[in-house]
């Protein structure tokens, strides 16, 4: 069970480094908002992981609040996007 | 029996991330990295919410998974909707292989105005309920 967490831990891992990817040579500033909310669901996979492995059901509320902020994040950022706010992307 | 299900949902869940930041980074526009990302992100964290659920078997701890799964259903179409629909009107350029665009002929990017394409009189700004007699 331990080899198995550890390995989704990896590929969750592998899987933010790819995100961090686009975040880092999104064109525009829409694919780095599209980057942060696969941040933020992949975030909350790997506190549910992390909950199993230490047998901390408390986890879990850490994950209800990373999903929500991920989405007031989204909502702000497209906002800001349609009034048309200063940009450099 | 348990260990089995908690394994193949926590691996099936990590890949389906896995999968959702391969298509962020190949894939080529914004519509279609969101494609990818809204749909596998959420299947894999609700994946991994399962296997927390099935791994505690308590009340409160798998009241709060399935909470932490409607969550992410209800507000992850929302807000995938709503940036792409920011990124339309910001002006993201499409894919060169895009078959079909149906909001380009209805929408005009100057005034920001979107047409239904079903008005029967241009620019009906009449109060509403009352026809005027001609």
């Amino acid at each position: 069970m331990s080899t198995l967490i550890l390995l989704s831990l990896a590929v969750m891992a592998l899987a933010l480094c790819l995100a961090f990817v686009r975040l880092f040579r999104g064109p525009s500033l829409p694919d780095r908002v599209v980057a942060l909310e696969l941040f933020s669901s992949i975030l909350v996979g790997i506190i549910g992981v992390v909950a199993i492995a230490t047998d901390v059901p408390s986890l879990l509320d850490v994950a209800i609040v990373m999903a929500l902020m991920a989405f007031m994040a989204a909502i702000g950022f497209a906002r800001f996007l349609e009034r048309g706010g200063p940009r450099d992307d | 029996m348990i260990e089995f299900l908690k394994g193949t949902l926590i691996l099936s869940g990590a890949i389906f991330m896995f999968l959702a930041a391969l298509g962020l980074v190949r894939l080529p526009d914004l519509l279609t990295r969101m494609h990818a990302t809204t749909k596998a992100a959420t299947l894999g964290a609700t994946l991994i919410m399962l296997a927390v659920a099935v791994h505690f078997a308590e009340v409160a701890v798998v009241a709060r998974a399935l909470g932490v799964i409607f969550f992410i259903l209800m507000t992850a179409p929302v807000a995938a909707h709503v940036i792409g629909r920011a990124g339309y009107f910001v002006g993201v350029r499409l894919w060169s292989g895009t078959v079909k665009d149906e909001l380009k002929p209805h929408y005009n990017p100057l005034t920001h105005e979107l047409k239904s394409g079903l008005e029967t009189e241009p620019h009906d700004r009449g109060e509403p309920g009352g026809r005027t007699p001609s």
